[in-house]
């Protein structure tokens, strides 16, 4: 059986609203291994940001368990979560949040330099070889205004990977983009997967999250139905049948 | 995180924003260079004009009429005749710590050579003023004790009196000029000395034996102030002192009254300068500082807006592993790169500009090794100070609302 990277037990959030208490999480139990392609999915209000923003150590239950690779994160500090965000986890987020006026390369060297016991020239043959898994090896010195959003994306996903975190989060990360390069990105999140990186990746929409292997669908707080994914879509199978006229962007 | 990463990061964060960080640069380089080119030209104009008035004589010694009430009405000291001639021998006699002494009547008149005339000053003195005071005879001669006691009307001239009344270059010495209605036989012309260190000019008299001036022109058998030279400057003190006590009892003053003269040396007065153009030095140092002051504000105004308009990157930084120090130091170090090379360029441009004031415009200036050591300080200062707040306000973000920042 293979590794429990994440494993979360009656996971619940509130928000203090005023006077109003919001249960944002009611409960969640949720057990991802490594390696898998996780969709979570719901409407907005679902609670799903918020199990992502626990899931990626941005923000603390308010009572459950939440483990991430054996390590519960339930009595960790502000600065222990950010060790933590900074070797287990990458995240690519729906507007890339790429730096402005920065090349691609020192957008991709970026989380490296949280880590102390990177040095300079092996930040930068991390970051190079991040860019190569992405494809932009002849970009890497392009800044973001330079590239086309699938490119930015591209930027952000070897961001994500450059510190070789155990869990990729990904947050609609291809909102911004149309169906075509979403297709070329997703075709990436697959060969990562398919290379053995366990990605979490929360999106509303149904036929996005059918490139995944599992989908969670969430809906006021809770898990209202767990699925795996029966006719999986092969992102380049489907970018070889777009139509040609589709290359005009 | 190392310190190398923190600096790397925020030079790559002011890189980005390179004219903003050059404007807001700009009131540091200001502040900083207007605080030293001030202090330059302050201690400069200092320094010159302590530098003429020794070369006045710091051990000139000048005694004056005054202090005197006369049925509570406080006399102007030009119009006391408190002082004779016989205080001069008084002090001449009983003074060991004074080698020279003279009188001084002064009368403003107008000189006259042939179509020529020239307002000035004639000084009636004795011959040993001209040591006193350090003026040399260039051609001809100083006038003798003979010519002193027998009221002979001869002068020396200043160089300003020279060019205006002998406009042609014609030799001076020997020709005569009409001060009022007496006319002076010129024996001698003094060496040009230029201005002193108010501005005056102190080529522009005519010097003449005191006995001369008192009986010929003015009339008056009193004196009008008394010039002498101490020993040396370490003894002027105590001839300060023995002249003091001299007057006081050649004068007949009770242990109860007030001195009725003012003794007074060249070095107080060098002090009272040096005391007035310290006291424009800081002023003028005030208000340099106060544009450094502005200049720290808008670092804090810059690094304030920076922190709203990164607030996303923030969030990313922290997303991806920053703890909220590194964020803190990011922005401070910012802050204090921003002040410290400010305060560099500034360092170099105020040197700059007070060789250029010292070059262009003769002014004197001094340049104050501690104005830049301390120019240098209250910029790093300034960088931590204000960069404290806008740092503390980045670090205290929370990663999910700064990623969500639009």
């Amino acid at each position: 059986m293979a590794n429990k990277i994440i494993q979360v037990n009656g996971l619940k959030k509130d928000f203090h609203v005023g006077e109003i208490t919001v249960h944002a999480l009611k409960g969640i139990d949720l057990e991802i291994e490594e390696g898998e392609f996780v969709a979570i999915m719901g409407t907005s209000g679902s609670g799903k940001s918020t199990m992502l923003n626990i899931l990626g150590c941005l923000d603390k239950p308010t009572g459950g368990i939440y483990q991430l690779d054996g390590i519960s994160m339930g009595d960790m500090n502000k600065n222990a979560l950010a060790g933590l965000r900074n070797e287990k986890l990458g995240f690519v987020f729906q507007s890339y949040n790429l730096l402005p006026r920065t090349t691609a390369l020192e957008n991709v060297e970026m989380p490296l330099y949280y880590n102390g016991r990177v040095r300079a020239k092996e930040r930068r043959e991390r970051a190079e070889a991040a860019l190569e898994a992405v494809g932009l090896a002849d970009r890497m010195h392009h800044m973001p205004n330079q590239m086309s959003g699938g490119q930015q994306q591209r930027v952000a996903i070897a961001r994500s990977l450059v510190n070789d975190p155990r869990v990729i989060l990904a947050d609609e990360a291809t909102g911004n983009l149309d169906t075509r390069t979403s297709y070329e990105i997703m075709s990436l999140f697959q060969d990562l997967n398919d290379q053995g990186k366990t990605i979490i990746f929360v999106t509303h929409e149904s036929d996005i999250a059918r490139f995944m292997k599992r989908n969670v669908v969430f809906k006021d707080g809770r898990i209202v139905k767990e699925e795996w994914v029966k006719d999986r879509f092969n992102a380049k199978q489907l970018l070889a049948e777009l139509p040609v006229d589709q290359d005009v962007i | 995180m190392n310190y190398t990463n923190t600096l790397k990061i925020a030079i790559n964060a002011l890189r980005r924003n390179k004219f903003r960080a050059f404007l807001t640069m700009l009131g540091i380089i200001i502040g900083v260079a207007s605080v030293i080119a001030m202090l330059a030209i302050g201690q400069g104009s200092k320094k010159s004009i302590q530098d003429e008035m020794s070369s006045m004589g710091t051990n000139m010694i000048f005694i004056m009429p005054g202090a005197d009430m006369r049925g509570g009405v406080r006399q102007s000291a030009s119009d006391m005749q408190s002082l004779e001639l016989s205080d001069v021998d008084a002090i001449r006699e009983r003074c060991p710590a004074v080698t020279a002494v003279s009188p001084q009547v002064s009368s403003s008149s107008q000189a006259v050579v042939g179509n020529n005339n020239w307002p000035t000053s004639v000084y009636g003195v004795d011959n040993e003023y001209l040591d006193i005071r350090k003026y040399s005879v260039e051609t001809g001669r100083n006038f003798s004790d003979r010519e002193v006691k027998t009221y002979a009307k001869v002068c020396l001239v200043g160089q300003t009196i020279v060019e205006n009344l002998f406009p042609n270059g014609e030799n001076p010495i020997g020709q005569s000029v009409r001060v009022g209605t007496i006319p002076l036989k010129i024996i001698g012309v003094l060496a040009e000395k230029g201005e002193n260190g108010m501005g005056q000019d102190q080529d522009d008299l005519i010097l003449a034996p005191y006995t001369t001036v008192q009986k010929r022109m003015l009339a008056i058998t009193h004196i009008q102030s008394i010039f002498a030279s101490a020993a040396s400057e370490e003894l002027n003190d105590q001839a300060i002192e023995q002249i003091t006590e001299t007057l006081r009892r050649t004068h007949k003053l009770k242990a109860t009254d007030d001195d009725d003269f003012n003794v007074r040396s060249q070095a107080e007065m060098v002090q009272m300068f040096s005391s007035i153009s310290d006291m424009m030095t800081m002023l003028l140092g005030a208000i340099a500082g106060i544009s450094l002051l502005v200049g720290g504000i808008g670092i804090m105004n810059i690094m304030y807006v920076s922190v709203t308009e990164r607030t996303k990157e923030i969030g990313l930084r922290l997303s991806v592993g920053g703890r909220g120090n590194d964020i803190m130091m990011q922005f401070l170090v910012e802050s204090i790169l921003l002040s410290v090379t400010g305060g560099l360029v500034g360092i170099l441009l105020g040197l700059g500009a007070s060789s250029a004031v010292s070059a262009f415009m003769n002014w004197p200036t001094v340049i104050v090794p501690m104005s830049v050591v301390f120019a240098f300080l209250v910029c790093t200062v300034i960088g931590v100070f204000f960069g404290w707040y806008p740092a503390r306000k980045a670090a205290s973000l929370n990663p999910i609302d700064a990623l969500r920042y639009e």
